[in-house]
């Protein structure tokens, strides 16, 4: 027969205290996302409608919609994974798949690590010495190709590191059995490793979207202008050289701060965009990452 | 007899670690030749020294040559040869995530063999030396990891065969698969035996006296005693270790 002793009820009711507070804890950090989101939608939400998304600003921003910035971050967001995302994923693939640790691949680590802890206005300077002046695109001005390159710097690391995560993902037997049978490491890499961590690198790929379309300071100073109107002839017809573009980042942060007689729900409806467009794209690497693991082979 | 395999003074090392202690010996042509000794003993490392997939572990070295048909391994101009020229079948079963079919055509495919009746009859072929085909010839396109343990036992002996090597290296086959299926791949052992030059890693005693013409006894790195089966496994060894080790009394 089972007795409870002194010792075990007070066992016992540690065990539901301590668990009581670390789950509390772990609720605590909800609350946080769902004011923000919630009170951010609650003020913006109103002043959302065809008009503000398609129309270009007027009066300074004060009127008008926010298409140019739309669609400035589209291009942003565009040509700096067009570079970070085959650099990345090509330096990942080098670094795990073939480096043997000596003192090229500890420099190179080494890198990966400290440029991902470099802050980002930091990356904006960078990016205006040699982007601006001194690759020199578009005459020492601002340019989108200059912002996009100086994200595609900021992304890199993060690229790297998940796909090297997803590379080492694929058991290291597999590679040996391809390699006890006179396969090369090419090979290998092409038939074995890369079908079955594609997944894994889309999804760290796809997550850097986000991040680059909510970048401020270091587009503010190399690519983004506060007020740039698309060509009045069409749609999407910056010059990714040649022009300057509005983002979404950074017309926030303007229309917040700087203008005048802005309507007090403007600023909330551009920041519910900017949150929007983030989740529905984090939403879309959710669901191609289940997709993708209901199919996995082993 | 001709000399398949020549090893001459033979030191490896992980790191500063030093697995064999230069060690020489010689693997005939066409002879089963069994390796017992107890696990850290460098059986699976002298494996991997002789198809070179060693270095693939950093910090790995090794001094002394092991020759090849006469060639010296280190030196080969063709290391993806040498590899097709020896199968290699590791202790756990590992099936490549392609389908079965594709598990077994990996090796030639990747040798540059395209041609699909080829294929499909060479992949029929390594299956039944296998004893897999019975089981699987209707489901060549599912996946060969979703065999149970035994079976991708088989798929990777299978695959193993499916360069034609002519040296086979077995390291501890059987130990992911049932004594029914052991005994049947031990039968195709004895008859692959007259094409090829059949290295057997095991932990089963037993295994090697039923199957090999010499055992190598290897402890810590090195040849306790390397002899015929008729006196390895008899009360005549010449280091008393070797009869304690296979009656089962120490190790």
């Amino acid at each position: 027969m089972f007795t409870e002793t002194p010792f075990i009820r007070k066992k016992k009711r540690n065990e539901v205290i301590a668990k009581c507070f670390f789950g509390f804890m772990a609720a605590a950090m909800v609350i946080p996302l769902f004011l923000i989101v919630g009170y951010i939608v609650v003020q913006g939400a109103p002043a959302i409608s065809w008009e503000f998304l398609t129309e270009n600003p007027r009066s300074g921003g004060a009127k008008g919609g926010i298409w140019a910035a739309i669609v400035g971050t589209f291009y942003i967001v565009f040509f700096s994974l067009a570079f970070s995302a085959p650099i990345g994923v090509l330096a990942a693939v080098y670094l795990n798949e073939y480096a043997t640790e000596n003192w090229f691949t500890r420099i190179v680590n080494l890198a990966v690590v400290n440029l991902a802890g470099v802050p980002s206005i930091v990356h904006g300077l960078f990016g205006v010495g040699a982007f601006v002046y001194f690759a020199n695109f578009n005459d020492g001005k601002k340019s989108i190709i200059a912002a996009a390159l100086t994200l595609a710097v900021m992304t890199l690391p993060v690229i790297i590191a998940s796909t090297k995560e997803a590379l080492s993902a694929v058991p290291r037997q597999f590679r040996e059995a391809c390699w006890n049978v006179g396969a090369t490491r090419w090979q290998v890499i092409w038939k074995i490793v890369l079908p079955n961590s594609i997944s894994g690198i889309l999804t760290g790929v796809i997550l850097q979207v986000s991040r680059t379309a909510g970048e401020t300071a270091p587009v503010m100073l190399t690519g983004v202008a506060t007020y740039k109107l698309l060509d009045s002839t069409g749609l999407f017809l910056y010059h990714p050289i040649k022009d300057q573009c509005m983002a979404l980042s950074m017309h926030l942060y303007y229309i917040a701060t700087q203008a005048n007689n802005v309507p007090k729900a403007t600023p909330f409806a551009i920041a519910t965009v900017l949150i929007g467009v983030v989740l529905i794209v984090n939403a879309a690497a959710i669901a191609f990452r289940v997709y993708l693991r209901s199919r996995k082979k082993w | 007899m001709t000399k398949k395999i020549q090893v001459e003074n033979l030191r490896t090392f992980y790191g500063t670690k030093e697995v064999h202690h230069g060690i020489s010996f010689d693997i005939e042509q066409n002879e089963i030749f069994a390796i017992i000794g107890p696990a850290q003993s460098g059986k699976t490392t002298l494996l991997r020294a002789i198809n070179r997939t060693l270095e693939f572990t950093p910090g790995t070295k090794m001094t002394g040559t092991i020759k090849v048909d006469g060639e010296d391994v280190q030196k080969t101009r063709d290391v993806y040869g040498l590899r097709r020229k020896i199968g290699m079948v590791a202790p756990l079963p590992v099936g490549l995530p392609l389908t079965i079919y594709d598990n077994v055509a990996f090796a030639p495919r990747s040798s540059g063999i395209n041609d699909k009746g080829f294929l499909d009859a060479h992949v029929e072929k390594c299956l039944r030396q296998s004893a897999l085909w019975d089981e699987v010839k209707d489901r060549l396109d599912s996946l060969g990891t979703k065999l149970s343990g035994g079976q991708q036992q088989r798929l990777t002996i299978a695959r193993a065969l499916s360069h034609q090597p002519e040296i086979l290296c077995l390291d501890e086959f059987s130990i992911a698969i049932d004594p029914v299926t052991t005994m049947r791949i031990e039968d195709v052992l004895k008859e692959l035996k007259k094409e090829m030059t059949i290295i057997l890693v095991t932990n089963l005693v037993q295994q090697a006296r039923r199957l090999a013409a010499r055992t190598m006894f290897l402890w810590n790195g090195d040849i306790i005693e390397l002899d015929r089966n008729e006196v390895m496994f008899s009360d005549n060894t010449k280091d008393k270790r070797t009869y304690e080790y296979v009656n089962g009394i120490f190790g």
